[in-house]
C-alpha cells in the first residue's frame, strides 16, 4: 500500500508499478533446497512461482559470474537450447515440481528484492525482480523462499588471474549439471569437505585428479572422506601451497608449489571454502549475522524472507571456515608479490590495494604516492566500500564476486583484526550483471513519464542567480518547468 | 586551463592562495560534517592558515557528497564562475586526483526535450556563458554512443564533471596534508555557547575548543542548529543513480540528456541518475537506510534511450544517496547573528560541483565576515523567516506518515 501522500508531481509517490503477476510463495534457486521448499508449497495448494538463472547465459560465465568458471567451460555452453535441456535432464525433481503445478522458470534470474522499509515507502507492495534472456519484470509475493546455494570463495596467488583457475562450486556445475568441463588434468585447493567432495566428484566424471594442495599439516575434512580421496591413489600436498600458476595462451599449464614441486595440469580448483550466495537479502537491507562455522556471513531473521539449503549457511561440522580460509589467504597472500593482482576486472594490483593508490589511468602525484592503507587506518576501521571506490577493487562487472572476500580478508589482516572487524562491503541491485535493455521497464506508466524530471522539479532552483526578484524570474520558471515531464 | 565559454578569471587561484596565506592564522575552527561542503571549507581555511579539526559522524563523504552524479555545471549559481575557475586546478592543489573534466553535452530524443535545451542554451548565452547548438548528425559524431534517435543538443563551452568519491578524499587529505584534523565516526552531539559564541563542539571523539564553527552536516543541519536555536529549513529526499560496466570512452564524457543527468567515468562507466525522489525525514542521527528501488529499471530504459549504442551494456550496480533540500532549492551560505561566530553551509542539492568556490565563500565568511568574490545576500537564511512550520505540506514535500 502507499502511504506515501505528498502531492509534489515528481517525487515517487505511486509511480512505481504494481507487479506483473502474484504469487503465494516465490522460490528463488531450484536446487535440492528450493525445490523442497516448492514442492511443499504446492503440496499446501500454494501458487510457487519457482525461478533458477540456471543455465547461466554463456556472457554471464565468462565474467565468472555467478561462480568462478575460470574460462574452463566447453562451446556447449554457448547452446542455450541445448544448456537448457541439459539442465532440467540434470534435475529430475524439476519435472516432479511442474508436475505438481509449480511455475517453473529457468534461465531466470532473480536480480533484487525490494520491500518497503527504512528509507522507502514508495512500493505497492514487496516485489522480486527478475530477469530472462529477453526482459526485466516483477512478481509479488506472499512467502519467499531464497534457496540461492554458496557461491566460490576466490583467494588470489601468483598466475591466478588466467584462465584455468576456478571454483570449487563452478566446476561441480560444469561436470554434474552442463556436461561441460573443458579441463583434463586439475590440481585441488583446500583439503575440507568440499574440497574432498571435489576429487572424487572429478574422479568420478573421469577428470585427472593431479592432488590436493593443504596449507596445513593434515587433510581438513572428514576422515572417511579422505580415506576415499586417498584409495582413488589421489595424492595430498600437506603444509604446502600454490607459489604460481604457470601458463601460456590457453591458460594455467603447471603449477609451482611453495616447497618447489612442479605439477602439470591445466586446472587449479579453488576449494578452499564456499560463501553463502546472500546478494538478495543484503542488497534489500535484510538482515546477517557472522558465522564462521556455517561459511562466512549467512542470513539473520528476515521477516516474510525464508532461507534453504546452502544459503542459509552451510551444514555445521565444528570446522570454523573463517579461520580455515584467514590461514590460507595469509599463507597465499605471503606467497604473493607487489603486481599480483587482487580485482581482475578492474586490475588492481595487491600494491596497490595495500597502497590505496587510484587505477593507472590517474596520475600519482607524490601526495597521493604517499598514501596507503595504513595512513588511511589512522583516520578509522578500514571499509571495504571506501578502499573500493578509491582503488576500484570490487567494482568491475563481476561485481566483486572474485575479489570481495579477499579484499575483506586482506583489510583485516592491515588492521590487525579478525575478518568480522572489517564490515562486509555491501551488495547492490541488479546483484547480476544485466544489460540495459533487458533491465529497462519499457512499459511504464504514464504517471511515471509525466512526473519525470532529471532533478527535483523545483523550477526556482534553476532561476540564473541575477535574475532571483527580478520580473524575468517567472519567465525562466515557467519555461523550465514546461520543458519537464518529457 | 581555463574555459573557452567563461570570462576570463581577474586572479589566477594560484595567487588567491598567496593572498589568503596566513589570514586565519592561530583561528581555531571546528567543522562539523565532512563531505564535500565541510571538507572544501576546511581546506580553504587551512590553505588560509586557520587549525582546522574536521568532525563527521562516519566516514568521509559517505553520505550524498560520494553517491552523486559529479556533475560540476551549475551555472544558475552565484558561485558558478569561482567554481569553473578553480576546478581545472584542483587537482594540482590538492595534490590528489578528482579525474575533473571539462565540458559537457546535453542530448535531446524528444521535440519536447531539444526544445527545452535550447531555451537553456539562450539563457547561457545570455550570461555570457557559450553554449554551441548541435543538430542530430553533429551530436552523433560527438556522442558515439548516441543513436538516430537523437534530434540534436547542445554544447556548454564550460562545466564538467569529477569522481565524487576521490575529490571527497582528495579534499580530505589535503586538508590533513595542511594539518588539519579528521574525526570520523565522531558524531557532534551538543554545542557550548558563552557570551553569543559557540567556544567548543561535543561529540563522541571529545570537546573540541573553537574560535568559529561550520556546520556542513547536509540535512543534519536541522537539528544540529535547533540547539543553538536556529531554525534552517531542510527537507531531505533519497535520489538513485545506476551504473554499466564500462563503454568505450567518448571524447567528452559529460552527457546529459533525456531526463537523465551522469557521465562516463574515465574507466568508461556510465553513471547516470534522474527521475522521482522520495521525500524522508531529515533524521538526527543521520539516514537509517539508503535503499534503491525499482526505479533501476526506469533508468536503465533513459539511459538505453540516450546510448541505444549501449544498450547492451550490463548494469552492474545500483545506489541511493540522500539530498538536503531548501524550500526554493537554492543554497544557504550565510554567518549567523546570534550565536555570530557560525556559519551554515548547505547546497541544496547541487553541491558538489560548485564545492571548490562553495568553501571559498565560507573561508570569506568565517575569516572576514563577508564573500569576498560574489554577491551571496540572495542565499541567506534569512529569506526563510517566518517560512512557518507547515512549508514542506504547503509543497508537498512531507515524509511518509509510518504505516
Ligand atoms: C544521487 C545524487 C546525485 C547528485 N548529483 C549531483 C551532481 O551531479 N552535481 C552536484 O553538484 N550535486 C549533486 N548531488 C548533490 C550533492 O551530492 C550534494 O549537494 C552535496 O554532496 C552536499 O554536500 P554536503 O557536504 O553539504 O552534505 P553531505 O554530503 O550530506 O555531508 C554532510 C556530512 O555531515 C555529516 N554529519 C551529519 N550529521 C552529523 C553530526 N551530528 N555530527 C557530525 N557529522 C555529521 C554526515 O555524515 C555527512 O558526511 C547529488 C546528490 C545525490 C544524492
Amino acid at each position: 500500500m502507499h502511504i506515501n501522500n505528498g502531492t509534489d508531481p515528481h517525487a515517487i509517490g505511486t509511480k512505481l508499478p504494481a507487479p506483473e503477476a502474484r504469487y503465494d510463495m516465490v522460490v528463488v534457486g531450484a536446487g535440492p533446497a528450493g525445490l523442497t521448499a516448492a514442492l511443499a508449497g504446492a503440496g499446501e495448494g500454494k501458487s510457487v512461482l519457482l525461478v533458477d538463472e540456471n543455465p547461466i547465459p554463456g556472457a554471464a560465465m565468462g565474467n565468472d559470474v555467478p561462480l568462478l568458471f575460470g574460462g574452463r567451460m566447453t562451446t556447449a555452453t554457448q547452446n542455450a537450447e541445448r544448456m537448457l535441456e541439459t539442465v532440467f535432464m540434470s534435475e529430475p525433481m524439476l519435472e516432479a515440481a511442474m508436475d505438481a503445478g509449480v511455475e517453473v522458470l529457468l534461465g531466470t534470474s532473480a536480480w533484487g528484492v525490494y520491500r518497503n522499509g527504512a528509507g522507502i515507502t514508495g512500493l505497492p507492495e514487496n516485489v522480486v525482480a527478475l530477469a530472462d534472456k529477453d526482459r526485466g519484470w516483477i512478481v509479488g509475493y506472499n512467502e519467499l523462499v531464497l534457496a540461492t546455494g554458496a557461491r566460490d570463495l576466490a583467494i588470489g596467488f601468483p598466475g591466478w588471474n588466467q584462465p584455468g583457475v576456478m571454483g570449487a562450486a563452478a566446476l561441480e556445475r560444469l561436470l554434474a549439471h552442463y556436461e561441460a568441463f573443458a579441463g583434463k588434468r586439475i590440481l585441488i585447493v583446500g583439503s575440507h569437505n568440499l574440497a574432498l567432495e571435489t576429487a572424487l566428484l572429478a574422479r568420478d566424471k573421469g577428470v585427472d585428479v593431479a592432488g590436493l594442495v593443504e596449507v596445513r599439516s593434515a587433510p581438513q575434512g572428514d576422515a572417511a572422506l579422505a580415506e576415499a580421496v586417498r584409495a582413488a591413489q589421489i595424492p595430498f600436498y600437506l603444509e604446502d601451497a600454490p607459489a604460481e600458476a604457470i601458463g601460456g595462451i590457453d591458460g594455467v599449464e603447471r603449477v609451482r608449489l611453495r616447497s618447489g614441486a612442479e605439477i602439470a595440469v591445466d586446472t587449479v580448483v579453488l576449494a578452499i571454502g564456499l560463501v553463502p550466495s546472500i546478494e538478495l537479502i543484503d542488497a534489500m537491507g535484510g538482515k546477517r549475522v557472522l558465522d564462521g562455522a556455517r561459511g562466512g556471513y549467512i542470513p539473520g531473521d528476515n521477516d516474510g524472507v525464508t532461507c534453504v539449503g546452502d544459503c542459509a549457511g552451510l551444514a555445521d561440522t565444528g570446522f570454523d571456515h573463517v579461520d580455515y580460509r584467514m590461514e590460507w589467504a595469509r599463507e597465499l597472500g605471503k606467497l604473493s608479490k607487489g603486481d599480483t593482482i587482487v580485482c581482475q576486472c578492474e586490475e588492481v594490483t595487491r600494491a596497490d590495494l595495500l597502497g590505496v593508490q587510484p587505477p593507472r589511468y590517474l596520475e600519482r602525484p607524490a601526495p597521493m604516492q604517499a598514501r596507503s592503507l595504513d595512513t588511511l587506518i589512522k583516520d578509522g576501521p578500514p571499509n571495504p566500500d571506501q578502499i573500493k571506490r578509491l582503488t576500484r577493487a570490487g567494482m568491475g562487472v563481476c561485481q566483486g564476486r572474485r575479489c570481495r572476500d579477499q579484499v575483506a580478508m586482506m583489510l583485516a589482516m592491515a588492521a590487525d583484526g579478525p575478518f568480522g572487524s572489517v564490515p562486509l562491503a555491501t551488495h547492490r541491485a541488479p546483484v547480476r550483471p544485466l544489460p540495459l535493455r533487458i533491465l529497462a521497464d519499457w512499459e511504464e506508466s504514464e504517471e511515471m513519464r509525466a512526473g519525470w524530471d532529471v532533478w527535483f522539479g523545483i523550477p526556482t532552483q534553476w532561476v540564473p542567480y541575477r535574475d532571483i526578484d527580478t520580473p524575468r524570474e517567472r519567465e525562466h520558471q515557467t519555461a523550465i518547468a514546461e520543458g519537464w515531464s518529457l | 586551463m581555463t574555459y573557452v565559454g567563461m570570462p576570463t578569471p581577474k586572479e589566477t587561484p594560484q595567487e588567491t592562495m598567496a593572498k589568503i596565506a596566513g589570514s586565519a592564522k592561530g583561528m581555531k575552527v571546528v567543522i562539523v560534517g565532512g563531505g564535500v561542503s565541510g571538507l572544501s571549507a576546511g581546506w580553504w581555511l587551512a590553505r588560509s592558515g586557520a587549525e582546522v579539526t574536521v568532525l563527521d559522524k562516519g566516514i568521509v563523504g559517505w553520505e550524498a557528497s560520494g553517491r552523486n552524479g559529479g556533475g560540476a555545471s551549475h551555472y544558475q549559481s552565484p558561485l558558478f564562475e569561482e567554481e569553473q575557475r578553480m576546478w581545472p586546478h584542483m587537482d594540482a592543489l590538492l595534490g590528489y586526483p578528482t579525474e575533473h573534466q571539462q565540458e559537457r553535452l546535453v542530448i535531446a530524443v524528444s521535440p519536447k526535450q531539444l526544445n527545452q535545451y535550447h531555451y537553456l542554451a539562450k539563457m547561457n548565452n545570455d550570461m555570457g556563458y557559450r553554449v554551441d547548438l548541435l543538430d542530430g548528425d553533429q551530436v552523433r559524431s560527438m556522442v558515439p554512443l548516441a543513436g538516430d534517435n537523437c534530434l540534436g543538443g547542445m554544447h556548454y563551452r564550460f562545466g564538467g564533471h569529477a569522481n565524487p568519491q576521490r575529490s571527497v578524499q582528495a579534499y580530505a587529505w589535503a586538508l590533513q596534508d595542511l594539518g588539519g584534523r579528521i574525526y570520523q565516526h565522531s558524531p557532534v552531539t551538543g554545542f557550548e555557547t558563552v557570551g553569543g559564541k559557540v567556544t567548543a563542539v561535543h561529540a563522541t571523539s571529545g570537546r573540541h575548543e573553537c574560535d568559529a564553527v561550520v556546520v556542513a552536516a547536509g540535512p543534519q543541519i536541522q537539528a544540529l542548529m535547533a540547539k543553538l536555536g536556529v531554525e534552517v529549513p531542510l527537507a531531505a529526499a533519497r535520489a538513485e543513480m545506476i551504473v554499466t560496466e564500462p563503454a568505450p570512452m567518448m571524447p567528452i564524457g559529460g552527457v546529459d540528456g533525456n531526463g537523465l543527468y551522469g557521465r562516463q567515468t574515465l574507466r568508461g562507466n556510465l553513471a547516470y541518475g534522474g527521475g522521482p525522489h522520495e521525500w524522508l525525514e531529515t533524521f538526527e542521527a543521520g539516514p537509517p537506510a539508503r535503499p534503491s528501488s525499482p526505479l533501476t529499471r526506469n533508468l536503465a530504459r533513459r539511459v538505453a534511450e540516450l546510448f541505444p549504442k549501449a544498450a547492451h551494456l550490463n548494469v552492474i550496480r545500483s545506489w541511493a544517496g540522500i539530498v538536503e533540500n531548501t524550500p526554493d532549492g537554492r543554497p544557504i551560505i550565510d554567518r549567523m547573528k546570534d550565536p555570530e561566530n557560525v556559519t551554515v553551509i548547505t547546497m541544496s542539492g547541487v553541491g558538489f560541483g560548485l564545492s571548490p568556490a562553495s568553501g571559498h565563500a565560507v573561508r570569506d565568511l568565517v575569516v572576514d565576515g563577508a564573500c569576498s568574490f560574489t554577491d551571496i545576500a540572495k542565499i541567506s537564511l534569512s529569506r526563510f523567516d517566518g517560512i512557518g512550520a507547515d512549508w514542506r505540506e504547503q509543497r508537498g514535500w512531507q515524509a511518509p506518515k509510518a504505516a
